[in-house]
């Protein structure tokens, strides 16, 4: 079975401690969220995982065969059109051009992006069209695991949702696992099974919730009562520092 | 091949857009009939004269002669500065002391006049077609250097951090990230170093040479032939526009359409 293992990870930069003792295990078919404050080592650890940063203490294990990465910015090549910057995820794992193309078009329909879209230049898209599109270049390649930083955190909630079904459509075939950084509650109790809380100065991993409910029945109610009990949890409460002072 | 296509559809409409650079350069022409009405003959030939002097140049192969043999240097030099210039700009981007280290060199290169290189070109080579293109490449060279060097240095980590998480082997991060970028600092150097070539090598020519358009003007200097002067002057400024107008330009337009 394909998995995702993080096993007593440290990690630090120069002196400064980020990480310490992290430990999970992400299964296939899973969707994990890792909460917590902005500064936290949230994007770090995701790094590691995503072997962007070297590991220097503990292990990082991916079994997973195709990953795929949706940056908190769209990050586009500016110098290629909306086609080209989706191809680019195919053309790494090589791909032929003009199939690529091909490919990339047909998911770029699916990401509500139309036919006048495809020879833009990023410059010609707004803040949300880029985000499609940096979407469907991370799909495009059919990952088994996403890795995703905070990538909804620029988006109107219009958007938001219509990306996040995307997302809750794959995950109820099996096919996508998602390992999902991001500091909003409501966003991690939305899609994940399971969501870790990390906590800052270093970062550590204080507290672990899990959801059985299937994502296609999360309404928002269900979303809205999760959140508010989150919110009443101890952890929570001295990780954000929502006591009043 | 795609690109030349839409190189060649694109450009009927952007020669349509110069009629109002056409009216800016008749209403200069105006001007300097004016001038001519007011300070005589000899000291501003009036443009039509200039212009007739400029037809019998044209049908003179001598003049023609002259033209390329100035165009062979200005090309040569040119050349030498783009291949010493982009390959040791990239090697010094690539490397942060080396860029460290040559950021006052190149400081050196571009505040020396011209003037004393080819003075001391005129010294080390003596007066042949070696002088007139070293002049043009140490002018010329630190131009393209310090574009290769800036696009080298300025590739952006966001974007890198991208494509090492897309796993792009990497020859394909050279055409998709590293070749576009550095080739946007490194072309608009070009040009401003194609420009500088052509005006250093007629400056070089008519202090360090018997040939090219340069020494012609130096020639009609010294028998006070205005008309003669003037004509040069319009070939050397007609044969930069022409370059820069008509042939890099609509290149430039089209490699950076993404540009804001």
């Amino acid at each position: 079975m394909e998995r995702l293992e993080v096993k007593n990870l440290n990690h630090s930069f120069g002196f400064s401690e980020i990480l310490r003792d992290i430990n999970f295990t992400l299964n296939k078919g899973e969707v994990l969220s890792i909460v917590g404050p902005s500064g936290g080592g949230k994007t770090t650890l995701l790094h590691l995982c995503a072997n962007l940063l070297d590991v220097e203490e503990g292990l990082v294990i991916n079994s997973f065969k195709k990953t795929a990465f949706a940056f908190q910015e769209p990050r586009l090549l500016p110098w290629k059109n909306v086609v080209d910057n989706i191809a680019l995820g195919l053309i790494a794992k090589g791909e032929k051009k003009q199939l690529a193309r091909e490919k990339s078009k047909e998911i770029a329909l699916t990401f509500g992006l139309d036919k006048e879209d495809f020879e833009k230049f990023p410059k010609d898209l707004s803040g949300g069209m880029k985000q499609r599109v940096s979407f469907a270049r991370a799909l495009v390649t059919k990952p088994d695991l996403l890795f995703l930083d905070e990538p909804f955190s620029a988006l109107d909630i219009g958007l938001k949702k219509e990306l996040q079904n995307i997302l809750i459509k794959k995950i109820e075939n099996k096919e996508l696992s998602i390992l999902f950084i991001t500091h909003d509650l409501m966003e991690a109790i939305r899609l994940s099974h399971k969501v870790l809380l990390l906590k800052a100065d270093p970062g550590q991993i204080v507290n672990s919730f899990s959801y059985d409910l299937p994502q296609n029945q999360r309404n928002d109610e269900f979303v809205y009562k999760q959140t508010a009990d989150l919110l009443q949890n101890k952890s929570i409460i001295s990780t954000f520092e929502l006591e009043l002072k | 091949m795609k690109f030349i296509i839409k190189l060649l559809k694109d450009f009927p409409a952007y020669l349509f857009s110069g009629w109002g650079a056409i009216a800016s350069i008749f209403l200069f022409i105006a001007c300097w009939d004016m001038g001519n009405q007011v300070y005589g003959d000899l000291v501003l030939p009036s443009p039509k004269e200039t212009f007739k002097t400029l037809y019998l140049m044209l049908h003179d192969e001598a003049v023609w002669l002259e033209i390329n043999t100035t165009i062979y240097r200005a090309f040569i030099g040119f050349s030498i500065s783009f291949a010493i210039g982009t390959t040791l700009g990239l090697l010094a981007g690539f490397f942060a002391t080396a860029s460290i280290m040559s950021r006052p060199i190149v400081t050196i290169l571009v505040g020396m006049p011209p003037i004393a290189w080819i003075v001391l070109a005129m010294i080390w080579f003596g007066m042949n077609d070696e002088t007139v293109i070293f002049t043009v490449v140490v002018a010329s060279f630190p131009i393209i250097f310090v574009g290769a060097l800036q696009g080298t240095r300025t590739i952006e980590g966001d974007l890198k951090q991208m494509v090492d998480s897309f796993e792009l082997p990497f020859f394909q991060k050279c055409i998709n990230l590293y070749f576009p970028h550095i080739f946007s600092y490194v072309f608009p150097a070009l040009i401003s170093g194609l420009g500088m070539s052509w005006k250093i090598v007629v400056m070089a020519e008519l202090l360090a040479s018997n040939s090219g358009i340069g020494s012609a003007l130096s020639i009609a200097r010294s028998q006070l032939d205005t008309p003669t002067a003037l004509a040069l002057v319009v070939i050397m400024i007609s044969s930069l526009m022409f370059i820069e107008y008509i042939i890099l330009e609509p290149i430039k337009r089209e490699v950076e359409a993404w540009r804001d």
